[in-house]
């Protein structure tokens, strides 16, 4: 059923009986030609370009819980592609651009709101690497602006500009960023790739792989075994132990990345702000609740749930950029296990076993790169051959030495 | 204004004590012992907030943190607290509160229109229209949507008050000081337990101060108090009052104790809250339970409430919720509702119960009441108040009763939350009708009704046993354990989550305004799972955190889709239990405190010299020292350049790491810490080395002397130093344990001034006399050794970053002051000045001294021109991964220096370097500026830049691209090393 003012008239008329259920909840087939573990953000949106791009629908999207409980139900929400490196930079801008047409492609509104993303500096160092990075987005066509201190205080005049132990100076501003309703995301990609013929199975949970002759032949489920001519990984947090049932090791450590919402508020903070002198970054959903986060909880972790220290320290950063929410309450916190590689950026890539893809080390990042990360992947499934935007995200980078480090901190997974 | 609701007698306000607030700038008066509900009720205030979506009128519905509609803005100005719970707010005089959420007024919402569009408005709604035209969202929908959301206003201000933060340990934390937990910290204070025991409100007591209930022949409440005084004289017990343990972590809890929050303003010096950290060895949960709701039409009008609710504001706060009250009831409790109301004087008109048989006993409860069992209320009418009620009685006919409040009670919810932060979900119990914590945390027992144990005798004999296995368990001798009298209480409850059949809305959450209706829409569109549910619906995710809503939803979407409540489960709770301030959790770390400021011992000398100063890292330093005459930075910067260039200058250098070595196999610890050799180094002498990561990429550089066979002083760069020694540290600790090394950071143990310039020499020589041989052949480059000052061993070593002749002079911290002042007075002949951070950065760029710009994580000793040092001779952190073919691909961006064709254009670090005539592309991007400076020397702008190909590219033009600040600058790539590349003068 299409979406849209009238047919929610309609049915308001008809006391909304007559919707259907935005995805089926499928049971699963024997054999598909593309199974695909793990029903977040990634796997749902591969699914849907697979059969949307590449026509091949006869797909099933495995997830062990509810489709969007993972990370793409956890994060922050903010979308941008303001990044460094070339590796980098086509696919978040690829992605962005597929944000920007995501509504009326998907017919569902994931509130993709370009309300802009702020990330500030506070010293010479810091405003002359925001220009690199700037002038790189520039580069490759993303716009970019570096405001001074003036300009970052027209628009939030009630940061603390006057007591800070780090004034700010300045900040670098890409104005296309901004957030998306996440869950909305996972829902609208499983709707699109559901009426496409896209089997989403839920309540499934892969406890292997079916390998002979070194190529993958199916997985093994808590709902049985299924055949499939390809396998592709999407499972974020988990990647490192889904990996392990195919017997191979992936560069990645999974750690805590706590968020918080306060309750809600009228409207203060218009779009995203990015502390550059401590661990805090805020934006406000539409509902009024500020969402903000941190640093992650620095521990290997497989548990979703943080620590107390690591509250206080986003709240630290919070109460040293904006003193104007210290009476806001925090409504709820939660945690989500973040897949860090060990140079900060993701792998789109054939796993050491053939027939099998994966896509994991998101880091804390992967959100914004959802529609992109599922467009490139179903490239590559469906071609076996990377898409242009996604060309060195590959397994063997750590070998090679061609990493795509942002942050320049090596091979040190919490650190990025 | 008289309080025309409170009761003539009963309750435990302090009718002595008036107190004086205001709401909506109504001036009112209560009774010190209220809270500002009880306080609004007992002046007969029913309308006090408006609901998030649909702005329906809402009142009062609860007595404590589970307040859905009660939600006002509390004082004024930048202390203004939005969606405070006025169930939760202590009366003080001078209360000032406001409504919100309302427009223009509480009683006149215009945002009370969204009704009538109500039927559109359903669950999701917004994820189905607002698509077209895209642009639309941010210019059009979204910001009307933003600005009807929202609940409260923050004042835009600073926060004005302090939060603190403290820990606790104790043996026994008992949260809650109902009759569990007052029972559990009595025995196991008795026996000398080390016992915190933490309470949200402002008295002890819990449900006894809600209830008739007797303890040993007195009133509950009296009992309590009695309890309390006497857990006031162990020593080994600490009450924590107005504190709410929030959550429960790995290893401790979280507990913020609301100091000031009861005035109207924290007293001088005294924080406004303070946020615990509690390390117990055993916890006892002791939260008791929230009411529930039923489902029914219009059960969102102001004077329906909660059962216990209005027990709690007769019983404790003499205030009557109205005066003709109905009850309806799924279960035993709402007799005694119906009971104390009589009690109290009010006229009940009848009990409605679900249930079609009731115990003679509960029966008898209300007397001549009228009864209606098998019954259901189906819809309350009134706007912005309870008018009446329609029953719809066994035999299915409706009936309408006049009345003024309605009393709910559709069962208990244990508060277990806290108990599911660490782990396990709650589960269904059937018997109980209610979610259990079946498995808590390993240290945590739950107590009393949290522990779905109702009955008051219950409750008292868990707190006691809970008691004495704490006192047993941590050695205490074993007293008898204490029986306590009570009489026994009907618990029945039947489980009824929803009444069909309403003619107007009937809400789930009534905060979100998630209707039954809304939970339908959800099922049908396949948002079946609780956590499909909640995002969908948004059930639950109000700020009362679901302890209405969520439970009666879940079981509806149960019955929905043919599941039991246990098959539908439930969500798991988060931190915080209660929301917490955010200013609470940063505590004093704020605005200018936010991170420690690290003074050298030279600052103040520093500020007298009128050095302006610049954040490194939490360091200060000297940028540069103004003089009298000079209006800008560049023209201070380029008189130091120049006095250090032709005379001499003095720095502070004091903030780089230090980090002292000490032991037999330093030397081979360092071949292996960095890349080039250090084993072979003279006593008396020290080297430049560059370390790596794991990765191969260039960690860090610095010098590092040797002063002794065994006693060695590495340098780090300021930003590295704990970086560095960290990485020190886990090589020795678990590289090589075997090595007889020890270390130990002395960056703060020292204070040390790089003596720099042609007249360096004589400046030392001046403070050091002419004992102390500096010639170049006794003292040459990179020579290092202990000499005297006066009585004072000082350190120098001969080393420069300038490129000029010079020394770094090194000085126990606590003559660092001294010392400068000596440098200075001892150069005033030979024109001496003080230089800062700038002028120390442009003539290490005017030298090609790499520093953190280039140092950048990013880059491998290749890049920075120093790939020779890397010795093939040993083994080193770094060595086999430098090795990989991209790390040693010649096309590398490596160091360059640049140079404006322009001679007056300025040069700008963060441009990239694209050739000329071309786009900017991806492709045609070579590289980007590190570094730049003002030469004072060259008398133009300079640069450093990683540049693909560089070194082989001298003489090239290039666009230095920077679009996103001053635009393009042509530059020509130039040698790295602008001032004197032989370095003759630093050897002279
Ligand atoms: C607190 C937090 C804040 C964040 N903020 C942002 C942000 O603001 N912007 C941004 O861009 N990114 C952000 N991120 C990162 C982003 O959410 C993730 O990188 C991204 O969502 C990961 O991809 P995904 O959506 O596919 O992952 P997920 O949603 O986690 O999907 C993986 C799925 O795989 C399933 N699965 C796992 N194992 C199996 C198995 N064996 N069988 C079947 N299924 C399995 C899981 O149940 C899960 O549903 C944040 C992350 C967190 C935790």
């Amino acid at each position: 059923m299409r979406y849209s003012l009238l047919s929610l008239l309609a049915n308001a008329v008809s006391g909304h009986k007559a919707w259907k259920p935005q995805w089926r909840d499928a049971a699963p087939q024997s054999a598909y030609d593309v199974v695909i573990v793990g029903g977040g953000g990634h796997g749902l949106a591969t699914a849907y370009y697979l059969a949307k791009e590449h026509g091949i629908t006869n797909v099933a999207v495995l997830e062990k819980g509810w489709i969007g409980g993972g990370n793409v139900g956890r994060n922050t929400t903010i979308i941008r592609s303001n990044y460094l490196l070339h590796g980098n930079i086509p696919l978040y801008e690829l992605s962005m651009q597929l944000w920007e047409k995501l509504e009326q492609d998907l017919n569902y509104n994931a509130m993709i709101s370009q309300r802009g993303v702020l990330n500030l500096f506070h010293s010479d160092g810091q405003r002359d690497a925001y220009a690199r990075r700037g002038n790189a987005m520039r580069i490759h066509g993303v716009d970019a602006e570096l405001l001074d201190r003036e300009g970052v205080r027209k628009l939030y005049p009630f940061l603390n500009f006057d007591a800070a132990r780090f004034p700010i100076q300045g900040g670098l501003l890409q104005r296309r960023g901004g957030t998306a309703r996440h869950d909305a995301v996972a829902w609208g990609y499983a709707r699109g790739a559901s009426d496409r013929g896209v089997d989403i199975v839920q309540n499934c949970e892969v406890t292997g792989f079916t390998i002979a002759d070194g190529r993958v032949t199916g997985v093994r489920t808590s709902r049985g075994e299924i055949r499939a001519r390809k396998v592709a990984i999407a499972v974020a947090g988990s990647s490192s132990r889904v990996a392990a049932m195919a017997s191979f090791r992936l560069p990645i450590e999974s750690h805590v990345l706590q968020a918080f919402v306060s309750e809600g508020l009228k409207p203060i903070i218009p779009g995203v702000i990015t502390f550059g002198a401590g661990h805090f970054y805020i934006s406000q959903s539409d509902k009024g609740g500020l969402v903000f986060g941190g640093d992650i909880d620095g521990y290997n972790s497989y548990a979703q749930r943080g620590n107390l220290p690591c509250v206080e320290d986003v709240c630290e950063g919070g109460m040293a950029l904006m003193p104007a929410i210290g009476r806001a309450r925090v409504l709820r916190s939660w945690a989500g296990l973040v897949d860090m590689s060990m140079d900060g950026s993701p792998i789109i890539d054939r796993a050491p076993v053939d027939g099998l893809f994966v896509n994991a080390g998101w880091c804390y990042g992967g959100f914004k790169a959802t529609p992109g990360s599922g467009f490139v992947f179903a490239h590559l499934i469906a071609r076996d051959a990377p898409h242009p935007a996604a060309t060195r995200f590959r397994l063997d980078r750590f070998r090679t030495g061609n990493i795509i480090d942002e942050k320049g901190q090596g091979a040190q997974p919490n650190l990025h | 204004m008289t309080q025309a609701q409170r009761l003539a007698a009963g309750g435990l306000v302090d009718r002595s004590t008036p107190v004086s607030f205001s709401f909506d700038g109504k001036p009112f008066t209560g009774f010190a012992g209220d809270t500002l509900a009880s306080a609004l009720l007992a002046n007969g205030v029913r309308l006090v907030g408006r609901s998030f979506k649909y702005h329906r009128p809402r009142g009062i519905f609860s007595a404590g943190p589970e307040e859905p509609n009660a939600l006002v803005e509390l004082r004024a100005g930048a202390r203004r607290e939005p969606n405070t719970k006025a169930t939760c707010v202590e009366l003080y005089d001078g209360l000032s509160a406001e409504s919100q959420n309302r427009w223009p007024s509480l009683a006149f919402d215009l945002h009370a229109v969204n009704q009538f569009a109500s039927p559109l408005l359903v669950a999701g709604f917004y994820y189905k229209t607002f698509m077209w035209p895209s642009a639309f969202w941010e210019r059009l929908y979204e910001p009307a949507i933003r600005r009807a959301a929202g609940l409260g206003r923050l004042s835009g201000e600073s926060d004005p008050d302090s939060y603190e933060k403290a820990t606790a340990f104790c043996d026994l934390l008992v949260i809650g000081a109902g009759p569990a937990g007052l029972a559990a910290a009595l025995v196991a204070g008795r026996a000398g337990v080390r016992v915190i025991l933490a309470e949200s409100d402002f008295v002890l007591g819990g449900r006894l101060n809600c209830e008739t209930h007797e303890i040993d022949g007195a009133p509950g409440s009296a009992w309590a108090r009695q309890a309390e005084d006497e857990l006031a004289t162990l020593p080994n017990v600490r009450i924590m009052r107005r504190t709410s343990v929030f959550g429960v972590y790995d290893g401790e809890c979280g507990a913020i104790e609301r100091v000031a929050d009861h005035m109207p303003a924290p007293p001088e010096h005294a924080p406004r809250q303070r946020l615990w950290k509690i390390v117990a060895r055993q916890t006892i949960l002791a939260t008791g339970a929230v009411e529930r709701s039923i489902v029914f039409g219009g059960n969102d009008r102001p004077g329906v409430m909660l059962g216990s609710a209005m027990r709690t504001y007769v019983n404790r706060f003499a205030a009557a919720p109205g005066r003709r009250i109905a009850v309806f009831t799924t279960g035993d409790d709402g007799w005694r509702t119906a009971r104390d109301l009589r009690t109290a004087g009010l006229s009940v008109e009848c009990v409605v119960d679900t249930r079609h048989t009731i115990a003679p006993d509960v029966l008898s409860l209300t007397g001549d009441t009228a009864v209606y069992l098998g019954s259901h209320v189906v819809d309350a009418f009134g706007g912005h108040g309870l008018r009446s009620i329609d029953i719809r009685d066994a035999g299915g006919i409706r009936k309408r009763v006049a009345v003024d409040a309605l009393a709910v009670s559709g069962g208990w919810n244990p508060d277990v939350a806290l108990a599911t932060h660490l782990g396990a979900s709650p589960t269904w119990s059937d018997a109980k009708a209610a979610f259990l914590a079946t498995e808590p945390p390993r240290s945590m027992a739950l107590a009393g009704a949290a522990a779905g144990h109702w009955t008051l005798a219950e409750a008292l004999h868990d707190g006691g046993t809970l008691g004495m296995d704490a006192a047993t368990r941590y050695g205490h001798p074993q007293l008898a354990q204490p029986r306590f009298r009570t009489s026994d209480e009907a618990t029945e409850v039947q489980a009824c989550w929803h009444v069909g059949g309403a003619r107007s809305k009937a809400f789930v959450d009534l905060q979100n305004d998630v209707t039954d209706r809304d939970i339908a829409l959800a099922a049908r569109e396949g948002f079946r799972s609780v956590e499909h549910l909640k995002r969908y619906t948004t059930l639950g995710m109000a700020t009362d955190q679901g302890r209405t809503s969520n439970v009666g939803g879940l079981a509806i979407m149960a019955e929905l889709t043919g599941r039991t409540i246990a098959e539908t489960g439930t969500t798991r709770a988060r931190p915080p239990h209660i929301p917490v301030a955010i200013g609470a959790f940063a505590g004093l770390h704020r605005d200018t405190h936010f991170k420690p400021t690290r003074l050298t011992s030279g600052h103040q000398w520093a500020t007298g010299q009128g050095a302006t100063f610049v954040d490194a890292g939490q360091w200060l330093r000297a940028q540069w020292f103004a003089r009298p005459g000079e209006t800008d930075w560049l023209q201070s910067v380029t008189r130091e350049v120049r006095t250090v260039r032709s005379a001499v200058g003095v720095c502070d250098v004091s903030t780089l790491g230090k980090i002292a070595l000490t032991g037999p196999d330093v030397g081979t610890f360092l071949d292996r810490i960095y890349i080039n050799t250090f084993s072979t180094l003279d006593v008396g002498k020290v080297r430049y080395g560059v370390m790596l990561r794991e990765d191969g990429f260039v960690m860090d550089d610095g010098t590092t002397a040797r002063l002794a066979p065994d006693h060695w002083m590495m340098s780090t760069t300021t930003a590295n130093a704990a970086k560095v020694m960290q990485h020190l540290e886990f090589c020795h600790q678990v590289l090589w344990p075997e090595l007889d090394v020890q270390m130990v950071s002395v960056t703060e143990q020292w204070a040390q001034y790089a003596v720099a310039g042609p007249r360096s020499r004589a400046l030392l020589q001046q403070l050091l006399g002419t004992v102390a041989d500096l010639s170049n052949e006794a003292f040459p480059y990179l020579a290092c050794r202990e000499f005297r000052c006066g009585s004072l061993p000082v350190r120098l070593y001969r080393i420069s970053f300038s490129g000029e002749l010079a020394y770094e002079i090194a000085v126990p911290a606590n003559y660092g002051d001294a010392l400068a002042q000596a440098l200075i007075d001892a150069g005033r002949d030979l024109g001496v000045a003080p230089y800062g951070t700038e002028a120390l950065s442009v003539m290490r760029i005017e030298k090609g001294h790499v520093a953190g710009n280039e140092i950048n994580g990013q880059t491998i000793a290749s890049d920075l021109g120093l790939g020779r040092m890397m010795s093939t001779r040993k083994d080193y952190v770094g060595r086999v991964m430098a090795a990989r073919p991209a790390l040693v691909d010649s096309k590398r961006p490596s160091l360059v220096g640049l140079k404006p064709v322009d001679p007056a254009a300025r040069l700008r670090a963060g441009a990239h370097f694209v050739a000329r005539g071309v786009p900017a592309s991806p492709e045609t991007d070579d590289g980007y500026m590190t570094s730049t400076a003002f030469s004072p020397t060259l008398g133009h702008w300079i640069g450093l830049g990683l540049l693909a190909d560089g070194p082989r590219r001298t003489g090239e033009r290039l666009r230095a691209y920077d679009p996103v600040r001053a635009g393009d600058v042509d530059v020509e790539v130039v040698p790295p090393v602008f001032v004197d590349p032989k370095g003759e003068r630093l050897r002279a």
